[in-house]
């Protein structure tokens, strides 16, 4: 069941470092052969590559866990990743801060759908806001 | 022109959830599946979404990508071949819009996506 008050937990600031090898994982299982991921030793990161995050981002870093999300009725509904300007590079090191937007309700053919959005902001070591990430999770009735 | 990925296997599911540290047991523990109320585990809303991603990087350059956006329609499953194309649908002389589906064999749209990639200056 999905909690209000969620709304406004932030995480604390996480680190997640862009790698090579990393970046050559992920668009070899994202069925690209582009030679700009592959074939470069600084290669810029695939456009969904943020999504790694899963990696560096635990416990007190993750203010997901507030929204309480079943998972067995949560599905993935949105994802958005921006980026101001060119995209981070491996050997990048990224900060990432993450908090819940908001939840809201919606009626739906059979019951109420529960929308919980959380953003994530990158910024790299300069202090430059590299990235947002948002991500916008349904719980099904 | 489009791109067609597939048919999807569970090694290629396995090996996403791999590389992206999503573990949800849905898109590989048939259990844990079939006790949702699914027939058996789905592939990755982000997989379809990673598809589309390199359809267009592949298209318009990866280090040109400034924003990207999926909304999940539909439930792929292993078995699935899906099909990834866009069109351009804004364009000036700093950057350009794109709007693209992922589609699985019947027709039925999986993934909407957009994108905004910049255009070299020269």
């Amino acid at each position: 069941m999905v909690d209000d008050s969620a709304v406004g937990a932030i995480g604390e600031p996480f680190t997640l470092d862009v790698e090579r090898g990393k970046i050559r994982e992920f668009a070899r299982a994202t069925g690209s052969a582009n030679p700009a991921y592959l074939e470069t030793d600084d290669p810029v990161i695939p456009p969904t590559f943020l999504t790694t995050a899963f990696f560096w981002q635990t416990g007190v870093s993750d203010p997901w866990t507030a929204v309480a999300m079943d998972q067995r009725k949560g599905l993935h509904a949105e994802q958005e990743f921006v980026f101001h300007g060119p995209p981070p590079r491996a050997g990048d090191r990224l900060t990432g801060r993450s908090r819940i937007e908001s939840v809201t309700r919606k009626e739906g053919r059979s019951g109420t759908l529960a929308f919980a959005v959380m953003v994530t902001e990158f910024h790299d070591e300069a202090g430059r806001h590299v990235a947002t990430a948002r991500l916008t999770g349904v719980e099904t009735a | 022109m489009s791109s067609t990925f597939g048919p999807l296997t569970r090694t290629d599911l396995v090996r996403y959830q791999g590389a992206s540290g999503d573990f949800n047991p849905i898109h590989h523990d048939e259990p844990f599946a079939v006790s949702t109320g699914l027939p058996a585990p789905l592939s990755l809303g982000m997989l379809q979404a990673g598809y589309l991603a390199t359809w267009a990087t592949d298209r318009f350059g990866a280090g040109a990508i400034r924003s990207f956006r999926v909304r999940f329609a539909a439930q792929v499953f292993p078995g699935d071949t899906v099909t990834c194309d866009g069109t351009v649908v804004r364009q000036d002389t700093e950057s350009l819009d794109v709007e693209m589906t992922c589609t699985t064999q019947d027709g039925t749209v999986a993934v909407y996506g957009w994108a905004t990639f910049a255009l070299e200056t020269p």
